[in-house]
Parts: C-alpha cells; structure tokens; sequence
C-alpha cells in the first residue's frame, strides 16, 4: 500500500481532511482486495483534463433505447441537457459544492468494506440522481460510464441515487471501456435509497475489456411498500466484482435482483449478493444464470438474511449455470440465514451443459450444431431478460446476447451506434 | 431407390444394438417397422438421423444416392431425411417460431436461397398448420413446452409438413395418442404423401396402420429384420403376438 502513502503525501493539497483520514485508514488497513496493489494505475486526484473525447469516438450498443443520458467518463461528469421536472441528475462533486444538503447519509448500515473506505477517501466524482416526491420521469435515465485514458488509470467512482416517497423512475447504467490498451482499475460505490411507497427499476450493462478490473458495490435501501427492482448484464469483462446488498427496511418493502454473465477467454466474473430482510411482510427474489465458456473462472454467491422481526417474509433465489468448455468453472455458494419462523424461503443453485437430446432434435430439424447451442444458450437467459425493466432495452438485450454469442463463435466484436451518445453530442 | 440400407450395424457404450440390418425403400412406399420391446427400431430411427450417441460399426445408409453416414444430423435433414421423435423435446424459451425459421432457412441456405421474408414464412406457418389442425397459439409457446401428448405428436408432422421430407421415420407417433388425435396424425401423415416421398411407420401395434396404410412390413427383432410381408403381416401379429418369431428366431440360433 506504499503507492498510496506516497500519493497522501504528494496530494495533501487536495485531499485536505480526507488525506488525514486516508493516511489512517492505510495505517489500519489490512483486507484490502490485493487488486490494489500494483502500482501502474494513475488517480486523477487533480482533475485534469485527460486528452480524450470519449463523448465522441463512443459508440454505445444499446441504441433504440430513448433515454435522457449522462456520461461519466471516467470519473468526471458530463451532463444531459434536458432533465424532466422533479429529477435531478448532476455531478456528485457539484452538489456536494453546491448543495450539500441534497446528499443523504449513506446507506451502508452495517457493512463497511476496506474498498468502500477507500472510495470514500479517493472519490473525485460521479452522479447524483434524485427523483423528487410522486415524479414519474416518463423516459428512462441513463447514465454511461467510460473507461477512456492515455495510461493505466484507477477511477475511484461514486453514483448516490435517491427515489423519493411515491415516486417511480426507470435508470439504466452502462459499463464500457472504451480502448482495450490499458489497465484499468474501478472501484465503485452505488448507493441507492428508495422511500416509502417509490419504486426504482435499475438495470445495469457491462461491456468491459479483458483488462478492466472492476470492484463494485451497491449498497439499497427499500422503505415501506417501495420496490427495487434490478438486472445486472455481464456481457463481457476483465476481472468484475459486483457486491449487491439491499436491505428490506420496512412493512412491504420488496426487491427482484437478478443477473447474467456470459464469459468466455479468461474473464473473471463474480456476483456477491446479500439480501437482508428487516421488517415484516417483505419480498425477496433473486435469478442468477451464468454461461460459462473457455476457461473462464465464475463466482455467485448469494446470502439471504432474515432477522428475527421480519415475520411473514419470503425470499427465493435460484442460480442456473451452464458450463459451455471442459475448462470453464463456476463457484455456487447460495446462503440463508434464518432467525424467525413463520417465513417462506427457498434457494436453487444448478450447474450443467447444454441439453444434448435438445441439441439433437434441433439439429435433426435442420438447424446447424453452432446455431441450435447459441439458441440454447440465449434460451437459457432469456428469463433474466424478461426481468429487464426497461421495455426497449429486453428487445436490445436479446439482440446483444445473440450478438455476444455469434462473436464468441466467430471470435470477433463490434458496436452500433448509440441513440443515446448522439443525442448527447447534438445538444 | 429412395432409401437403401445394407448390413448395417450400430452399437451404444460398446453395446451392439443393430446387427445388420437391410432395408429398401422405394419412392411412394410406406413401410412398417414391428416388432418386441428393445429389438432396436427407436435404434434403427436415431442411426439413421444421426443421433451422436450412437457408433457405427459397419454397412451402409444411402437416402437417393447420398451417403447417410457421411453427414451431419442437419445435412441429413436437408438431404429429406425426417425423423418424428417418439418423445418430442421440450425447449424452454425457444419459440416454435424461431425454431422452425431458424430450421427452415438453414435448409434454404444449404440449397443456395436466399432466407424467406417475414412475411412469407407466416404464410408458409399458417398454411402448414391447418394439416394436422394446430393451434395458431402453439406458435407462440416455447418447443413442445406444456403441450399436451397429442399436441406435440401433432406438432411433429407439423414439422415435417413444413421441412417436405423426402422420408420420414414416424417413430412410435401412436404412443400416448387417444383415438382422436390419433386419427388427426394420421390425416395428416396420408395427406403429405406423395409418389415422390416415402415413410417409415414403426409401431408396436396394428392400430395405427388401419390410418396409414402400409405397402410391407417388417419385424425387427435382436437389431434385425427377421420378417417382411404385407399389411396382413401386421393383423397376424396383432393376433398371434410376437411369440411365435422370436421362438423360431431363438430356435435357429440354438
């Protein structure tokens, strides 16, 4: 950890307070995931302006779905012109300037991890959306996250989302790494409240390069009778780490977690999933489905807590995974923790291959062995897609799934041009 | 000579299943394969199409002229070769749309045309339907998943209307079927006949053949064809039962 020592001492200037509290936590710290360790990566402490249009060269896969954007490239902020009534989407770094007020405390309850500290220490930007009391943005929000820079760079990226009581918003984030040159190193902290009665669809996309490093957190508050409702899409990545943790609060509150990877060469997904049940009569359910190719190296592990007060809860989870090579893996570690009785709480975890008395009566219909395992394959996720918030983004989905499962077959990769990015650049 | 098998022999897990056996068939022929449980007909179906767990050890398969044993499960099927499974699959969140386009214009594409339109193939779908009766819905569904018995053993000749084989193995269709459906398969089977085209019917009972009337048939036994005759063949065996060949085939190997 000397690298960050060194970078206290010579960034003093602007860290300010938080460069005191860093050079304790350095002092203290001992878990820190050993991904932090190599010293290649720059932080972009001083928020200079890197030599790159990423905004521009960016061409983003998911177009056909009319959103209101914003990039963060990097960690730097890029706002969308026109925002609807009620909504605010702006940079983290320029509320907390401008209004302080607007940032709630966070929504890490018990569970503070060495690289959350660090993100809070190391933080330069990232966005904060707020949907005000009973706002129902008609379109979706999108913000697109880039990996865009001239060396090996760690961005340390903060995203505070807040629905408020009643109000019901859609929010896609992308993902994407924009060169396939550089290391890139992220840690990311998304917290996320939704209040009483609101409701938060919040589906997520990755396509990052093989040299991307990803660790992300999402840290979810659900109050009474509100509901958070989330997709994560892996579909390509380096080393990626997501930890979901949603914290069922109060009466009613529910939550539909769900995810997909698809990993090939030598990616490294892994999903950490924690749902903690805290109040009565709360929901839980999760869908979990890898496919796993080549000698990929695939993790899902997903804990349910119950607490003794949340009496009448139901939680489920289920995670399917297909092993598509000899040498791919997949770790499975469903957990349930049950401390109160009159619950309903079931967990399903299954690994296998394709079906191969579906594969030939598929290819006995004619239909050629490459394509019928592909159709399989996409067939095998297509229930995650269906949990998909966003009505145009399913459609995108399935078409971007097919596409990742022709390249893996044909070894090759390309994007379309984004609905989204162009309109950002016309404005 | 549409079909022509000759001392064909096929094994599983090192298991011989087939021990030679000879078939011929001719363009407009039906032909119905008998005979006990295991004597190796749903074995003789699956090698014939391709079915990966099987080995062939030796003989030959040519469907008109082209070497069977050669190609692929998918180039047999666009070479004609049909198989109606006698346990259709279910395909979870594989449509019966996009399953059969997917089928039909990997076929196209063997023969050097180009895909249909959308529209074409709807029309083609709707117009294939109404020969075994199908739901419009069914389309719509995933594979197989949740018919009924009847329904997928309808959607089966559904297939093979769509794909026009030039010979098709109905593989115990009559199983599972009550007489109403079994009639309605059996329509449609006899309206897809052609002088041109062929079918192997094999069954375990005489019913089915009172629908689809066979010009030989055959009984298997131990991976061979031990008897050939005509339709009055089948009724002889309806009555007397399969006893009476296999103690005559079991005393000549003594």
């Amino acid at each position: 950890m000397n690298q960050y020592q060194q970078l206290y001492e010579e960034n003093r200037d602007v860290l300010g307070e938080r460069g005191d509290e860093l050079k304790a936590f350095l002092e203290s710290a001992a878990e820190i995931d050993k991904v932090f360790a190599p010293e290649t990566y720059a932080v972009n402490l001083r928020r200079l302006k890197l030599p790159v249009d990423a905004a521009k060269s960016f061409k983003c896969a998911v177009p056909a779905v009319s959103t209101t954007p914003a990039l963060v490239v990097n960690d730097i902020f890029q706002p969308s012109k026109r925002l609807p009534e009620g909504v605010t989407f702006m940079s983290l770094r320029a509320a907390a300037e401008l209004h302080p007020e607007w940032i709630p405390a966070s929504v890490r309850d018990d569970i503070k991890s060495a690289e959350s500290r660090l993100n809070d220490l190391l933080w330069t930007d990232g966005a904060l959306i707020r949907i005000g009391q009973n706002v129902r943005p008609e379109r979706p929000l999108q913000l697109v996250n880039i990996l865009s820079a001239p060396m090996d760079l760690m961005v340390c990226r903060r995203v505070i989302i807040v629905v408020e009581s009643g109000a019901d918003a859609k929010l896609l984030l992308c993902d994407h790494t924009q060169d396939s040159e550089h290391n890139y190193l992220v840690n990311e902290l998304i917290e996320v409240s939704v209040a009483e009665g609101g409701r938060l669809s919040l589906d997520r996309v990755e396509e990052s390069s093989p040299l991307t490093v990803r660790r992300s957190e999402m840290h979810v508050q659900v109050g009474a009778n509100a509901r958070f409702c989330s997709t994560s899409s892996l579909l390509t990545c380096g080393d990626s780490s997501s930890k979901i943790n949603v914290s069922l609060d109060a009466s009613g509150a529910e939550a539909s977690v769900n995810g997909m990877v698809i990993a090939s060469g030598t990616q490294t997904p892994a999903f950490h999933t924690r749902i903690r049940h805290k109040a009565d009569h709360t929901l839980s359910n999760q869908v979990f489905k890898y496919v796993a190719d080549g000698q990929s190296n695939c993790t899902f592990d997903g804990l349910i807590i119950v607490d003794e007060s949340a009496r009448f809860t139901e939680a489920y989870q289920t995670n399917h995974n297909l092993l598509a090579s000899n040498d791919a893996k997949m770790h499975t570690e469903p957990t349930l923790e049950i401390y109160c009785d009159e619950v309903k709480c079931s967990h399903g975890a299954t690994t296998g291959q394709l079906d191969d008395t579906a594969l030939f009566y598929m290819r006995s219909r004619g239909i050629p062995e490459a394509e019928a395992r592909r159709m399989l394959m996409e067939a095998f996720l297509s229930d995650v897609i269906a949990n998909v918030g966003i009505d145009s983004l399913r459609e995108r989905l399935r078409h971007l799934v097919e596409r990742r499962f022709s390249a893996l077959a044909e070894g090759s990769d390309s994007c379309a041009d984004c609905s989204a990015i162009n309109a950002l650049k016309q404005e | 000579m549409l079909l022509d098998v000759r001392g064909l022999r096929a094994s599983i897990d090192g298991k011989e299943i087939l021990k030679g056996i000879n078939l011929q068939v001719r363009p407009g022929e039906v032909h119905a394969i008998m005979g006990p449980n295991g004597s190796g007909k749903s074995t003789f179906s699956e090698v014939l199409a391709g079915a990966p767990a099987f080995t062939v050890m030796d003989g030959e398969a040519w469907l008109n002229g082209v070497n069977l044993l050669e190609l692929s499960p998918e180039n047999r099927s666009h070479e004609g070769l049909f198989l109606s499974f006698q346990y259709p699959v279910e395909i979870p969140g594989v449509s019966m749309a996009n399953f059969m386009k997917a089928a039909i214009n990997a076929k196209r594409k063997y023969f050097g045309q180009e895909p249909l339109t959308a529209a074409e193939f709807l029309k083609l779908m709707k117009e294939k339907r109404s020969v075994v009766e199908l739901d419009s819905k069914l389309a719509s569904r995933s594979v197989n998943e949740g018919f009924s018995g009847g329904e997928k053993k309808r959607n089966e000749i559904f297939q093979m209307a769509m794909l026009e084989p030039k010979l098709s193995i109905l593989d115990e269709t009559d199983s599972g079927l009550d007489i109403d459906a079994l009639r309605v398969v059996a329509e449609g089977v006899n309206k897809l006949h052609t002088p041109q085209n062929a079918t192997i019917v094999i069954t375990h009972y005489q019913r089915l053949l009172d629908y689809i009337k066979p010009d030989f048939v055959h009984v298997l036994y131990k991976g061979r064809i031990v008897r050939t005759g005509g339709p009055e063949l089948a009724l002889e065996l309806e009555e007397r039962g399969y006893d009476w060949i296999k103690n005559e085939i079991d005393a000549q190997e003594q």
